[in-house]
């Protein structure tokens, strides 16, 4: 007896309302994630600098000394905090990212997702939201989680009323960090079928753009030129953001224009290479 | 189906289509991949018949949704394509002609997360995903990797994610392509199950004639961005006994001269044997006698049924 004998019945239970999809793909894409060991391996190092400088907060709240020494915690232990997790926002992003929209064209997913009913953008925001989650899970959340056990230990809210600044300037400045992370690299995973190759490309806008400012500020012995570096763009907006002296001479507008103006264009890609046929006039 | 014209005519769009194009054109540039296409497509299973390039897979894509055509309207289930493109897609059911899936998923994950996209809450599409699984012949692959089947079992389970949230119409765009003769028998069993038995409209797409001939009641044959020809396929094969199978002793390329001079349609199907359509009121007395003139010898003649391929031929004028 063939075995599609075994019959197929229609179907007469409720379906969700619509408008869900890019949740399904969020947690499809955070499921599939997780499964992989190397990135649970850089997932915990990346809480590594977090539980330091808690240690650090227990010392220096514990024992008064050294309240006044370098080790003492002020804005500025955040504004670091958060980029030296920058090391971290990277390789996530490569692993995590690369393959996100990369893998479903080469699987020709893309046909069968939006063959279902969910739109572009709902497609776009699941694989959006999967990138997010970790990079947010390595910025915002352990900076937060920070700035809750330096008040924890002080056993006061001196330390927050003093630096009220300091929860709305670790939320602009890590949506800024994650959101160009994941915007650049979803638009540089759609537009290969490679993931090990938009690794690379993602790879080569870094370093390539940081190596061209390094060259023109030492040509030009000035540092107005970080535009050209969407890195050294984004350091130059968190100095403002964290209220510590801007390490170059950009304006910060311009550097908040490149940052916001390379969002733009990476939605711009994405919106015109989400398609669940790729025509070739 | 709205097929109430003549047998080679397109047909006429009706209020209770399936499925239904008016005035439909798709262009790629300056290529036209629909050009002005008025059809119908009804309840049940109908073939979507065509030569490669003659614009199937593209009309089915500008149903989904995916190309927006350059001119005209279309309407799925009665709702109109531009306008609820995500309604429709929550009724509709696709299975795309190439290889299409997402990596690193086992099956039944893959069905039953295509179940959730499309709408199911996540316990019923995991049921649903192990049911329509057994249904495709996958039930004991089912918690293997997609990325290690085979073509046929890939076949299978692009027809599992298109059944998953229980369909009521299916785009099926080839599919038994790449399927060994068994496979692609009991592929054509379950399309054939599924809209005689289960009630699931289909639009089955291919250039196989005899697919479409096993499993569907009506056709639409497409050739060159048109429709050439829409109808029952008992009608467009024509009365029986016109069609005869004819093979000369010498002298082929001859006689097929002579025949279409003497304006039978014949085409060639094999290196020695023609098809010869002849007109009403004659009969194989006609084919000797022509024969005769032309001083060649009949050796075979055989009346013949009418098959779709003659039809085909006919309507996308091929020798």
């Amino acid at each position: 007896m063939p075995i599609h004998d075994q019959g197929y019945r229609r179907f007469t239970g409720t379906r969700e309302p619509r408008g869900r999809a890019w949740l399904v793909i969020m947690k499809a894409g955070i499921r599939s994630t997780l499964a992989r060991k190397w990135l649970r391996v850089i997932l915990l190092a990346s809480w590594a600098q977090f539980l330091v400088r808690a240690v650090v907060m227990y010392f220096t709240t514990t024992y008064g000394q050294l309240a006044s020494s370098i080790l003492a915690t002020n804005a500025q232990t955040f504004r670091e905090f958060l980029e030296r997790q920058d090391i971290f926002v990277f390789f996530i992003t490569i692993f995590v990212g690369a393959g996100l929209i990369a893998n479903d064209r080469r699987a020709n997913a893309l046909q069968i997702y939006l063959s279902k009913p969910l739109t572009r953008a709902e497609y776009i925001a699941g694989k959006a939201g999967t990138l997010l989650v970790f990079l947010v899970g390595v910025t915002w959340l352990p900076a937060i989680l920070l700035l809750a056990v330096q008040t924890m230990l002080a056993g006061n809210f001196t330390f927050v009323r003093a630096n009220a600044f300091l929860l709305p300037a670790i939320t602009v400045y890590a949506a800024l960090q994650v959101l160009l992370a994941t915007f650049t690299m979803l638009a540089l995973s759609s537009l290969s079928k490679s993931a090990r190759f938009v690794s690379i490309m993602y790879a080569g806008v870094i370093f390539f753009t940081d190596a061209v400012f390094g060259m023109l500020k030492f040509l030009v012995r000035a540092s107005g030129a970080s535009m050209v570096s969407p890195t050294q763009s984004l350091a130059q907006i968190g100095d403002v953001i964290f209220r510590v002296p801007p390490r170059h001479d950009t304006p910060v507008v311009l550097s908040l224009v490149v940052v916001l103006g390379l969002i733009a264009l990476s939605v711009l890609v994405l919106e015109r290479r989400i398609r669940g046929v790729e025509v070739v006039a | 189906m709205a097929e109430t014209g003549t047998p080679t005519e397109p047909e006429v769009v009706a209020a209770d289509d399936v499925v239904s194009l008016r005035s439909v054109s798709v262009a790629y540039g300056r290529n036209f991949a629909l050009r002005d296409v008025t059809a119908s497509f009804g309840a049940g299973a109908v073939g979507l018949l065509g030569p490669n390039g003659a614009g199937k897979s593209t009309m089915i894509k500008a149903l989904l949704g995916f190309i927006a055509p350059t001119s005209g309207s279309m309407r799925v289930m009665g709702l109109d394509v531009a306008e609820s493109p995500l309604e429709i897609r929550a009724r509709i059911g696709y299975m795309p002609e190439n290889d299409a899936h997402t990596p690193g998923m086992s099956a039944v994950a893959f069905v039953g997360y295509c179940g959730e996209l499309a709408g199911l809450k996540p316990v019923d599409a995991m049921q649903r995903a192990h049911e329509v699984l057994y249904y495709v012949g996958l039930g004991e692959a089912r918690y293997r990797n997609v990325e290690t089947y085979s073509t046929g079992m890939k076949q299978r389970i692009k027809l599992a994610q298109a059944l998953v949230h229980d369909p009521d119409l299916l785009f099926l765009d080839e599919p038994t392509n790449g399927m060994d003769p068994k496979g692609r028998d009991e592929m054509l069993e379950l399309i054939r199950d599924l809209g005689h038995n289960k009630g699931v409209n289909l639009i089955l797409c291919s250039h196989l004639l005899p697919d479409v001939e096993y499993c569907c009641e009506r056709v639409v044959v497409m050739d060159k961005a048109r429709i050439v020809a829409a109808g029952p396929i008992a009608e467009l094969k024509g009365p029986r006994g016109r069609v005869f199978e004819v093979r000369a002793k010498w002298g082929h390329d001859q006689l097929v001269t002579a025949y279409r001079a003497a304006g039978y349609d014949c085409h060639e199907t094999d290196e020695d044997v023609m098809r010869v359509f002849v007109p009403e009121g004659q009969g194989p007395r006609d084919l000797f006698a022509l024969a005769a003139r032309e001083g060649l010898q009949l050796r075979h003649l055989r009346p013949s049924v009418p098959t779709l391929e003659d039809a085909f031929a006919r309507a996308v004028g091929e020798e």
